[in-house]
C-alpha cells in the first residue's frame, strides 16, 4: 500500500500500469487524454507489456480492442464524450461477441455546443449498448473500480464488456490523496488471464465472431447477452467483496450514507455524491432525518435492492447530470422510479437535472433540494422533474 | 467549510500557478494531512487570467464542488488587482498572499479590504529573478504562502520542491527553486 497524490487520471493510468493488459489502443480525447498519455510512457519506459496500438479515430480504436480481445487478449482502453459517441456502432459489437474489454469513461459533455467539462450524457447515451457500467465517487473509487473491472468483465459467469465512469475534471483532472495496492497484489487480484473460451487465433478450433444471425438465432444471442447481465449483479457483489479484503476498501451495488432511519434523500452518481454528503451531515447536525444513496453499478440496475434501500424514505429527489430528453426526467430518475413502482408505500419522489456542462453544483443548490423535500410530503411536488444550477 | 482550509490561486498562464497548487498539495499530503487540488480550466494561454485552488483537510474529505469562500488567497500576478475581483467570497478573516513589491497596507487600501483580512507581501518576481534567473513567482509564492498560512512545515515544501523538480530538471535549477521557496520565506511581511 503506498499514499499518493495524483489525478483521477493518473490514478486510473497506475491502475492499468499494474494489471498490465496485452493491448491498448489510443486515441485521445479531452479529459481522457492523459490516461493513454501516461500509460504510453509505462509503455515506453518497459514497466507494462502491452501493445499499444495508435489509431485514427476511436471507432477504430474500439475495433482493435475487439479484435485483440477476440483474440484472447486483456484489453483496456479510455475515452471521453464524443469520442465515446464515435464508437457507439462497436459498443453494441463489443458487447455482442462477449468481450470482457474495460473502457475508461471520463465522463463529459456531448456536443453541440462544444463543451469538455463534465457531464454524463456520454455513458448515460450508451446504457443500452450492452456494457456493464460502473460509477466513481472519487479517484480512489476511479483506481479500484478500473482494477475490479478486469475480474467483473472477465468473470465466466457473465463474459461482459465493463465501462468504469469518473466525472471529467472534477476527478479526472484533480489532485487528490488515495492509497495504491502494491503492483503484486494487483497482479494477483486480477491474476493471468486466460482469454475466451473461444479464441479467435486458436487455428485447431476455428471459430466465427460477427457471424449473420437473422431470424433464426439473432434474439437468442441478445438474449443470452441479457441473461448474462442478470447475473452481473452477483458478480460485481463477489468481487467487490474480494477486493475489499485486499484493500480494506469493499464495494458493493451502491453505497448508502445516513440511510437507515432516512426520511428524506437524495440519490446521486460520481463526485455529486461527495459533495452531498457534506449537505447530508449539516441537515443531520439540524436534527432532519437526511440520507443519500449513491448508485455504482447502473448496468444492470439493481432495482430491486435500490428500493428496499429506499421504502423507509418520506420524499426523494434523484439528481441526474444528464438529460434524456423527451422523457419525464433523466435516465437515473427514470430507473429509480421504475424501481419503487412496486412498493407498497412509495416515496414522493422528484428529478432535478444539473451540472450539465460542468456547471457546478455547490452547496447551496444542494441545501435547496433537501429543503425542499422536507416540504413535499405535504403539500405535494411543485414539478415532477425540472432543470436546477440553471439560468432562469 | 468546517475543518477545510479552501485556497484560491490567482494567476496568468505561464507563471507555474498550476504546479503551485500540486506542489502544495504534495507536500500538504506528505505531512500526513488531506489533500485536494484543481485548476479551473478554460481556453488557456500564456498570460491569460487563470485560477487554481486547494483544500487542505485533517480528515478524509468527500466535497467536490468549487471553492467559492477561500480563506486564503495567493495572487501569483499583482496586475490582476486591476482585472479581477481578487477579494471575491473570501472569508472575513482570509489571508491574503500577493507577489508586490509593495507595503502590506498600501495594496490593503486599494484592494478595499476588511480589517479583519490580513494581507502579506512578498516581491516573488525580484526574487525569482535572483534566485532562478528568470522571473518564475510559482516557488518563492510557495514558500511565502507556507509562512502566512503555516499549513506545512517549510522543511516539507523543500523536500516536496525537490521531489516534484527533481523528476524534470538539472540540480542547479532545483536548488535555485529551493532558494526562492526559503528566501520568500523569510522575506514575506505582513
Amino acid at each position: 500500500m503506498k499514499k499518493v497524490a495524483m489525478t483521477g487520471n493518473v490514478a486510473v493510468a497506475n491502475a492499468m500500469r499494474q494489471i498490465n493488459p496485452d493491448v491498448c489502443a489510443a486515441y485521445p480525447i479531452t479529459p481522457s487524454t492523459e490516461i493513454m498519455q501516461q500509460f504510453s510512457t509505462f509503455v515506453a519506459n518497459g514497466q507494462v507489456d502491452t501493445e499499444l496500438v495508435t489509431v485514427e479515430s476511436e471507432h477504430s480504436a474500439m475495433s482493435a480492442c475487439i479484435g485483440a480481445a477476440a483474440a484472447g487478449g486483456r484489453v483496456m482502453n479510455a475515452t471521453s464524450a464524443n469520442g465515446l459517441a464515435l464508437m457507439w456502432e462497436m459498443l453494441y459489437i463489443a458487447a455482442g461477441n462477449r468481450l470482457p474489454i474495460v473502457l475508461s469513461c471520463v465522463n463529459r459533455a456531448l456536443s453541440a455546443p462544444i463543451n469538455i467539462h463534465c457531464d454524463h450524457s456520454d455513458s448515460m447515451g450508451a446504457r443500452d449498448s450492452g456494457w456493464v457500467q460502473i460509477y466513481a465517487e472519487n479517484a480512489q473509487e476511479a483506481y479500484d473500480n478500473t482494477i475490479q473491472a478486469v475480474r467483473i468483465g472477465e468473470h465466466p459467469d457473465i463474459h461482459l464488456p465493463v465501462m468504469s465512469c469518473m466525472d471529467g475534471f472534477i476527478i479526472s483532472h484533480s489532485i487528490e490523496n488515495l492509497d495504491l495496492l502494491d503492483d503484486q497484489q494487483v497482479r494477483d487480484f486480477v491474476g493471468p488471464y486466460n482469454g475466451t473460451a473461444y479464441p479467435l487465433l486458436d487455428v485447431a478450433n476455428p471459430v466465427t465472431y460477427g457471424a449473420l444471425h437473422l431470424q433464426d438465432y439473432y434474439i437468442e444471442s441478445r438474449r443470452q447477452l441479457h441473461e448474462a447481465h442478470k447475473r452481473a449483479k452477483n458478480v460485481v457483489i463477489e468481487v467487490g467483496r474480494e477486493y475489499g479484503k485486499l484493500s480494506g476498501r469493499s464495494y458493493g451495488l451502491f453505497e448508502t450514507y445516513k440511510m437507515d432511519d432516512a426520511e428524506i434523500g437524495l440519490i446521486a452518481l460520481n463526485s455529486a455524491a461527495g459533495t452531498a454528503k457534506v449537505v447530508v451531515d449539516e441537515f443531520r447536525a439540524k436534527g432532519i432525518k437526511a440520507g443519500l444513496l449513491k448508485p455504482r453499478l447502473f448496468r444492470p440496475f439493481p432495482y430491486l435492492e435500490i428500493a428496499d434501500a429506499l421504502k423507509g424514505l418520506k420524499a426523494l429527489c434523484v439528481l441526474d447530470r444528464a438529460d434524456s430528453f423527451g422523457a419525464a426526467g433523466g435516465p437515473l430518475f427514470i430507473e429509480v422510479r421504475s424501481a419503487l413502482y412496486d412498493l407498497q408505500k412509495r416515496p414522493v419522489t422528484i428529478n432535478k437535472i444539473f451540472g450539465l456542462g460542468g456547471r457546478d453544483l455547490g452547496l447551496d443548490d444542494l441545501r435547496k433540494v433537501f429543503e425542499e423535500l422536507t416540504t413535499i410530503v405535504d403539500k405535494g411536488p411543485k414539478s415532477l422533474y425540472e432543470y436546477i444550477t440553471v439560468r432562469e | 467549510m468546517a475543518g477545510i482550509l479552501e485556497v484560491r490561486w490567482h494567476g496568468r498562464g505561464g507563471q507555474g500557478t498550476v504546479t503551485a497548487a500540486k506542489v502544495l498539495a504534495e507536500a500538504v499530503m506528505a505531512e500526513g494531512k488531506n489533500v485536494q487540488a484543481f485548476p479551473e480550466y478554460g481556453p488557456e494561454r500564456m498570460g491569460a487570467p487563470l485560477r487554481a485552488y486547494n483544500r487542505v483537510s485533517d480528515s478524509p474529505m468527500t466535497i467536490h464542488c468549487q471553492v467559492t469562500n477561500p480563506a486564503v488567497v495567493a495572487v501569483v500576478d499583482s496586475t490582476l488587482i486591476e482585472t479581477v475581483d481578487v477579494t471575491e467570497g473570501a472569508t472575513d478573516d482570509a489571508v491574503f498572499v500577493i507577489n508586490s513589491p509593495k507595503e502590506p497596507d498600501e495594496l490593503r487600501k486599494k484592494m478595499k479590504l476588511k480589517s479583519s483580512q490580513k494581507v502579506f507581501c512578498v516581491d516573488a518576481n525580484a526574487i525569482s529573478l535572483e534566485t532562478i534567473g528568470r522571473v518564475m513567482p510559482n516557488t518563492p509564492m510557495l514558500g511565502a504562502v507556507v509562512k502566512a498560512t503555516g499549513v506545512i512545515k517549510l522543511d516539507t515544501l523543500l523536500a516536496d520542491i525537490r521531489a516534484s523538480f527533481g523528476k524534470k530538471f538539472a540540480e542547479k535549477i532545483i536548488q535555485s527553486n529551493l532558494d526562492a521557496a526559503s528566501r520568500a520565506y523569510e522575506e514575506v511581511k505582513s
